[in-house]
């Protein structure tokens, strides 16, 4: 049973087939049984999540329903829960039991999920293979010497090896879609505002934003519809009707126009993912769709531009870490400033450092043009690439990551690591919804397929995931962690 | 661009941070490389193009200037490593 797909899940809860507390138990016994290996929880919750799962049987026995009803779930511990330790992977924050609830986990309790536990992450969600964590690292179940992906790399691991039903993530540069490519699952970012950021903690303000981590497009969906919509907290968040992004899912493909970027299919590109990326476009093409070729003339600026964004807005964001209000403090200051700094240096990460020292040097007195306004500048090039595109296209596909899930402690260079998001990181730049669907396997391990759609268009893009999955069984394979087990 | 340790020191100065002597040059160094990534787009003349702040350049919403806050002091001191009489504790600044 905990296999199925939430729809799945939630069709057999109401159907009586099931009750939520025993789908609770049976996830935290696999908890019980893989988490040791794949370190893909950082807490988890047993007795809060069985409360809530006999609650939500109560409230179903009452006449109570919806689709995510008494479903078991994780949280990224980037996600504030009330009560419960969230540390955003960091030492910084081992010891932080937030005060409240994020708006997500809020929306996502009210629509009656099960939180099972806190998902392990990069540290403040800087990285793309789970390494950087204080918790360490994650291990990708289709290959325990191998990385999920990051920095919602604890979530994927958790999804991929059926650890939970659904897991949120936050995508600030790829951090949603790699991991759920390298993972084999589905993973989806929605347009910048178009879910809270609220009690979310910030890493780069301008870029960050929540989505789902899934075993398929439809939950993704689902997802979605209880977690999108205005939420006053969050200035940044956007006042526009929330769709039900379940109800274009079988939309045709028929005359779809999709875009395949040169610039995402040159150089770097592994062989054998682009073998399964053609291959996936040429299901669409069985489906009525049509291929063309565009271009994103300015992509390869988008790591450039994006390295100082992310850590400007970072050093901004994580200034709040001084060791006065919450979180970690240092032993035995010797005055303030000994306290700040010796507080910040044993608090974060090597990674974490390195970028705030980036985005500080960016935004010191005199180099302010040169880099964060360039970088502003680059990113409205980005984004006007995107805008022609969609001109003439209604989707743009490609590759979610040049390669496969790589070898833990493979790439200790940090601009190697960066550049794992070339085909992600202008999508967040300009604002825009993706998402990564399993398009097939390279050397038995799982390739992502990179889905891309104009500002608020989710619905289009789940319907376009979707209708693959109803025409091929990527998504449905599973990692050999999983082999012989209900 | 490259950085020497009188500028990483700056850096980790302005940034509240303390590089010791023995990372000094490894910082340097990585920063270095990640200067050296960003310098890439220098390459693209953007003298006409506007800078994009919000990638849906949406304008941020105002709310009414009114109090919405409720005392939550208790719960919040709760999570600080030192206070006193509802005081957040730091070392001595002024003697």
């Amino acid at each position: 049973m905990i296999e199925k797909t939430v729809a799945e899940l939630s069709a057999a809860l109401s159907a009586g087939d099931v009750s939520s507390v025993e789908l609770t138990q049976a996830y935290l016994a696999r908890i019980a049984k893989h988490n040791a290996t794949l370190n893909a929880y950082i807490t988890v919750c047993e007795k809060p999540a069985l409360a809530q799962a006999q609650k939500a049987d109560e409230a179903r026995a009452d006449g109570a329903s919806g689709p995510l009803l008494g479903i078991p779930m994780a949280h990224k511990d980037i996600f504030c829960t009330k009560g419960v330790k969230t540390t955003c992977g960091s030492k910084m924050l081992h010891n932080f039991i937030a005060p409240y609830n994020a708006t997500v986990v809020e929306k996502l309790k009210t629509a009656g999920t099960v939180m099972l536990g806190k998902t392990n992450m990069d540290e403040f969600a800087m990285g793309s293979s789970n390494e950087t964590s204080h918790f360490g690292p994650v291990r990708n179940p289709w290959d325990t010497d191998r990385v999920p992906g990051g920095s919602s790399g604890g979530s994927a691991s958790a999804v991929a090896a059926d650890l939970c039903a659904i897991a949120t993530g936050t995508d600030t540069g790829g951090s949603i879609r790699q991991p759920a490519s390298f993972c084999g699952i589905t993973g989806f970012k929605p347009s910048y505002g178009r879910v809270s950021r609220w009690g979310m903690i910030a890493f780069a303000s301008s870029l960050d934003q929540a989505g789902a981590l899934s075993k398929s497009a439809e939950d993704s969906a689902l997802l979605l519809n209880a977690m999108a919509g205005l939420d006053l907290k969050d200035s940044t968040s956007i006042d526009r009707k929330v769709d039900d992004y379940t109800s274009s899912l079988n939309d045709s493909m028929d005359g779809l126009k999709i875009g395949i970027p040169r610039q995402h299919f040159t150089e770097g590109l592994s062989a054998d993912v682009e073998q399964v990326i053609r291959d996936a476009l040429a299901e669409y093409e069985k489906l009525g769709a049509t291929i063309k070729e565009i271009d994103l003339p300015n992509n390869h600026l988008s790591v450039s531009a994006y390295y100082v964004v992310a850590p400007a807005e970072a050093s901004a964001n994580l200034s709040r870490y001084d060791g006065v209000r919450y979180g970690y403090r240092c032993k035995s200051p010797i005055d303030l400033e000994d306290m700040y700094k010796r507080t910040r240096s044993e608090g974060f990460g090597d990674e974490v450092k390195r970028r705030i020292m980036v985005g500080t040097y960016a935004l010191s007195a005199g180099f302010y043009d040169a880099y964060y306004r360039k970088a502003q500048k680059i990113r409205r090039l980005i984004k006007n690439d995107f805008n022609d595109a969609f001109k003439e296209v209604d989707v743009i596909v490609g590759p979610t990551s040049p390669h496969t899930a790589f070898e833990l402690g493979a790439k200790t260079d940090p601009v190697a690591m960066y550049l794992e998001d070339i085909y992600t990181i202008a999508v967040n730049l300009a604002g825009l919804p993706g998402a990564s669907i399993p398009a097939g396997l390279a050397k038995g391990l799982p390739v992502g397929m990179h889905l891309v759609a104009p500002d608020f268009a989710e619905s289009k893009l789940l319907n376009i995931a979707h209708q693959f999955q109803s025409n091929t069984d990527w998504h449905k394979r599973k990692p050999p962690i999983c082999d012989g087990e209900g | 661009m490259a950085l020497d340790k009188s500028e990483v020191e700056k850096i980790a100065h302005l940034a509240r941070l303390r590089v010791s002597e023995a990372e000094s040059d490894e910082v340097a160094n990585r920063i270095t490389d990640i200067l050296t990534l960003i310098d890439q787009m220098q390459s693209v003349d953007t003298d006409s193009v506007e800078p994009l702040a919000h990638p849906l350049d949406v304008v941020q919403r105002l709310r009414k200037d009114k109090v919405t806050e409720t005392d939550q002091r208790e719960k919040l001191q709760a999570l600080a490593p030192d206070t006193q009489d509802g005081l957040f504790l730091v070392p001595v600044v002024i003697e």
